[in-house]
């Protein structure tokens, strides 16, 4: 990247300044695109999970084979948590999640599980284990998880009727965290 | 900023806390296909797909672990190392590949070094031809010159040592 | 409370550095001798005001003071007061002030001693240094400072970590501490930071008359480069001694058989090494020939600009490293300060191009000029395949949306090759004359040398007939050796011809007579057996893994690991250890005992597997105990044999000898050193020396 300028160093005839400008335009562009390119990857790096905007749209494919696509929800309050079966703080809040599942089912919300970087021998046991009824499929090739920019798991997004996100949660939820939040989202008025 | 961080830290612990789980490996028989030699000779192309950077045949978290046990389940299926290789790459994305592609836009990464050499390489026979040129082109028979600045330090310094 | 105290040294030592830097460059713009001695003594004022901070950081650390968050996060009850006080650069805030306060010294110790001799270039060296310093300070004292307290707000789940109590807060005194990474509690990661650090800040003070010499216009004459030599070898060397120390380092505790991963830290951190190592050539070029001013100038901001590029994506990450620092708000300001850095003397360098002017004449191509220019482009060359493959996921990222990862398996193609034409013209080039060297002549010089590597190498690839891709780069290693040991026996078989010496007083005063020329040659020896090491890594490396019972034995090459049992103690520094007791043997013969363990550390729950390792200079034995049965009946080990390993510490034992007897003084070129020579040197007759 710097052996443009060397370009200049000790050419014979000394560089017409066509050459010279030349060189020098092309360094300084390499410099900046350089710079540029850091920046975008401090911005990244300082980058929090998403929580505000429209929610990203996927389509997942259960562990039992049905499939779910985000935009086709529009109405109902989406709960999207992301988990793995490697993960402790995940079976904390398992429980929890299924329990707040079963006491709104049928009213208006729907909770995906996104199986984010597992195996899946271990997350059916995982789903068995804490019986777990809501739609969980597997994150293939982690594009869900890239779209909302986790940062690890258990993270869970509020996707409000109208396919906003409103809100995420980092780390294992605890009673009445969700049902408060979920209560809310209701409330809102959807045409 | 204070909350972002925290927030972060929370973050970092959780992963941290996961990864570092207390795990012991159960003893297997021994015998027979596939070995751990063969699981690592596979785990060791790959990387682990969340952790910062660390080949997955070394990596000493419970996930890693997992996905170790799910090589092994899959040679002893009969899958052949590619085919586990693919498998790893569909699921988890192309970062859990040590070696980079050679297709795509990630075929930069190998030949953009190859052709900075061959025109760095071209530069730098430029430049000394350019010098070698110089050598034979007549040269300025003007007398040296000691440039301004010089002359003001050789002043300076005998000012100095008065 | 004395904490206080640190603070405030830490403050004034800010506005002094600020001070420092724009009053020396207004004196020096304006030509006012008083304003530049007065940003001096504000200079020499720094260090000893930092320097009371560093003691009152260590003191905290040592006190267990853990009132001041840095000491609770990095600082506990079961660390030894030895790791205690190495705790000062264990974490973010100790080791920025570190790195301001060994900064803030090296300013200072330039203008102790070089304040008489180099007048003109002062105020700009100053100016320079300083900003870098004042920025260092700044960090510090404004984002991750080392006196910030614990306080509990009321209402809070967590605590907050501030300087001045906030509002409806009540200080908090915790028990005791996090402790230091387990990870880092190891003499490599103690001595692998300072001496990084030292590396790092020692190239400001080269870049810093660079960039003098191009505000002043000196850097026609090439003083800039005389004055800075000694201490553009001394930032060389810690740099090198931190890259082996970490490599033996993540040897020992990263539990993966391997010294170098490739990894973006890791490579951050060569980067700077590799442009330096080229600068420390291409200077040579300048000093014997008049030649390369520019190119040396292009090299000085390169690897200052790497190295705080380095210090960049380590701590920001940016790039994704398994050495992962704690993010920190450190990014935006760094970010700001490299840019700063790197565009200003870019921009400075371009528009003083035309004062550089060096007279480039080549006589030939068979040359030690075009030896050194092939060189530093082979540097630059393996710097940028480094560079490219270390930023290409974060392009990637950002073209196609695909995170990837580049292993080592690109690193290794991409630079081995260039690494190899490098050891051989390190070999090659010091038989080349300057100007012109008659093909004759080197052939005569190289062809014994030559014939007895090819035998050598003959009878090597025919025992390791089974890595037939293993001759190529042993043949290299012998090659190079001899022809570097046959520049030693031509000096010491002349000295013994024409004075009747002995052998070993010749060596010496060989040696002796040009400690630069042959404290390079040894250096040289150091890469070389470095190299050594990274052939037998590349090529010879076995490893098996197996679960075995008590008493049943696990075999890789012609060694049999047999596992006896587990035991489990406590350890110290709040470790829960379990340790196998194996025996290693060879052909049947046992060699002696194993102890690979798993240590536990129950506060930081974190696990660190050290390993159980049979060490000779041909081939380490090394064990790692991957895990083990509930009920310790059985056990998995991870055998590695790592050949010819140890020469990479020994080469860069080697290195560290030869970079000393380089850098010492030598007596009779002491006078010569520092003349004023007008630019018509290079019209002049050289005389023929290293």
């Amino acid at each position: 990247m710097t052996q443009a300028p060397m370009n200049e160093q000790g050419a014979q005839p000394p560089p017409t300044p066509g050459r010279k400008k030349f060189g020098v335009t092309i360094t300084f562009t390499i410099i900046l695109t350089f710079l540029a390119l850091m920046a975008w990857g401090l911005k990244r790096a300082q980058a929090g999970p998403l929580d505000k905007g429209l929610a990203p749209d996927f389509t997942i494919t259960g562990f039992d084979g049905k499939t779910v696509t985000l935009s086709e929800l529009r109405g109902q309050v989406v709960i999207i948590n992301f988990w793995a079966s490697w993960c402790p703080p995940c079976r904390e809040e398992a429980a929890y999640l299924e329990e707040t599942w079963r006491k709104y089912e049928g009213k208006g919300v729907i909770f995906i599980g996104v199986d984010w970087v597992d195996t899946e021998k271990e997350a059916f046991a995982y789903i068995d284990e804490f019986d777990i009824t809501y739609i969980n499929g597997p994150d293939i090739g982690t594009r869900i998880a890239q779209a909302y920019n986790i940062q690890g798991v258990p993270e869970t997004f509020f996707v409000a009727k109208n396919g906003e996100l409103r809100g995420v949660h980092i780390g294992p939820m605890k009673y009445p965290q969700l049902d408060e939040k979920i209560d809310e989202l209701l409330a809102e008025q959807y045409p | 900023m204070q909350t972002m961080r925290r927030k972060l830290m929370s973050v970092l612990l959780i992963l941290v806390m996961s990864l570092y789980a207390v795990s012991t490996v159960s003893a297997q028989d021994g015998t027979g296909y596939p070995t751990d030699d063969d699981v690592n000779r596979i785990a060791k192309q790959l990387y682990c797909p969340v952790c910062p950077n660390t080949p997955l045949d070394v990596c000493e978290t419970k996930a890693c672990e997992d996905w170790r046990a799910q090589i092994r389940d899959q040679l002893s299926w009969g899958w052949t190392d590619q085919q586990v290789i693919d498998y790893f790459v569909a699921q988890y994305g192309e970062r859990v590949l040590a070696e980079p592609q050679r297709k795509g836009f990630t075929s930069l990464v190998w030949f953009l070094p190859l052709i900075a050499i061959l025109v760095g390489a071209g530069i730098v026979y430029e430049i000394l031809k350019g010098w070698r040129a110089q050598r034979l082109a007549p040269r300025a028979t003007a007398p040296p010159q000691i440039a301004p600045e010089v002359l003001e330090k050789i002043e300076r310094e005998l000012r100095e040592m008065d | 409370m004395i904490e206080d105290i640190g603070l405030i040294t830490l403050t004034i030592a800010f506005t002094f550095s600020l001070y420092a830097t724009f009053v020396s460059a207004y004196g020096g713009w304006r030509g006012y001798e008083a304003w530049v001695e007065s940003a001096r003594n504000a200079v020499l004022l720094v260090f000893p005001l930092l320097t009371i901070s560093v003691v009152i950081v260590v003191y905290a650390l040592y006190t267990l003071d853990f009132s001041l968050a840095y000491v609770y996060d990095v600082s506990s009850q079961a660390m030894s007061p030895f790791l205690r006080v190495t705790a000062l650069w264990g974490g973010q805030q100790g080791s920025v002030l570190f790195w301001a306060w060994m900064m803030a010294g090296f300013v200072a110790v330039v203008l102790v001693r070089k304040w008489e001799r180099d007048r003109e270039m002062m105020p700009y060296f100053i100016a320079t240094a300083m900003l870098t310093t004042t920025f260092f300070v700044g960090v510090v004292l404004f984002i991750t400072n080392p006196f910030m307290r614990l306080w509990h707000i009321e209402g809070a789940d967590e605590l907050t970590k501030a300087l001045f109590q906030p509002a409806n807060s009540m200080p908090y005194f915790p028990e005791d501490g996090g402790g230091l990474n387990p990870l880092l509690r190891h003499f490599g990661m103690i001595g692998h930071p300072p001496t990084t650090y030292l590396g790092f800040t020692g190239f400001v003070i080269p870049f810093s008359f660079a960039i003098a010499a191009l505000i002043t216009g000196h850097s026609r004459g090439d003083e800039w480069i005389r004055t800075t030599r000694r201490w553009t070898l001394v930032a060389w060397i810690f740099l090198s001694i931190g890259l082996i120390l970490g490599g033996r380092w993540a040897y020992d505790v990263l539990g993966w058989g391997g010294f170098w991963g490739w990894d973006p830290v890791e490579n951050a951190m060569l980067m700077p090494w590799l442009t330096g190592t080229a600068f420390l050539h291409s200077v040579m070029m300048t000093e014997k020939r008049g030649m390369m001013k520019k190119w040396n100038m292009i090299l000085i901001i390169l690897t200052y600009s790497l190295s705080l590029f380095g210090t960049f994506i380590t701590r920001t990450g940016v790039i994704s490293s398994v050495h992962a620092f704690s993010k920190s708000a450190l990014g935006p300001a760094f970010f700001a300060f490299i840019g700063l850095t790197f565009l200003g003397s870019v921009t400075l360098l371009y528009l003083r191009w035309d004062t550089l002017k060096s007279e480039h004449t080549l006589e030939s191509f068979i040359s030690r000029e075009s030896a050194f220019v092939l060189q530093n482009m082979l540097f630059l060359a393996i710097t940028f395949a480094v560079f490219w493959g270390t930023v290409f996921p974060l392009i990637s990222e950002l073209v196609t949306g695909t995170k990837i990862t580049v292993g080592p398996p690109y690193f290794q193609k991409a630079t081995g090759p260039l690494f190899f034409v490098l050891v051989l013209l390190m070999g090659v080039a010091p038989l080349f004359a300057w100007r012109k060297q008659a093909m004759r002549a080197l052939g005569k010089a190289i062809w014994i040398p030559f014939a007895g590597s090819l035998g050598i190498t003959a009878l090597w690839g025919y025992v390791h007939r089974m890595h037939p891709a293993s001759i190529l780069g042993l043949w290299l290693v012998t090659l190079t050796l001899s022809l570097i040991l046959a520049e030693f026996w031509k000096g010491v078989q002349a000295r013994c011809a024409a004075r009747g010496e002995n052998p070993l007083t010749a060596l010496f005063n060989l040696i002796g007579r040009n400690h630069r020329r042959y404290g390079g040659y040894i250096i040289h020896i150091g890469v070389v057996l470095i190299a050594l090491g990274f052939i037998g890594d590349a090529n010879f490396k076995m490893e098996t893994q197996g679960t075995v019972s008590s008493g049943e034995s696990l075999t890789v090459g012609d060694y049999q690991l047999r596992f006896e049992q587990l035991r489990g103690y406590h350890g110290s520094d709040g470790r829960e250890i379990v340790e196998a007791v194996t025996t290693l043997s060879q052909g049947g013969e046992a060699i002696r005992n194993l102890n690979p363990r798993r240590d536990y550390f129950v506060v930081q729950q974190q696990p660190v597997t050290i390993p159980g390792v049979y060490s000779t200079p041909g081939k380490d034995v090394y064990v790692l105990l991957v895990g083990w049965d509930d009920t310790g009946k059985s056990a998995t080990f991870r055998i590695y044999v790592n050949p010819l390993i140890n020469w990479v510490w020994i080469g860069g034992v080697m290195m560290i000898l030869g970079t000393i007897i380089a850098a010492w003084s030598n007596p009779a070129q002491r006078e010569a050193t520092y003349v004023i020579r007008p630019e018509v040197l290079t019209t002049q007759p050289v005389p023929q020396e290293g």
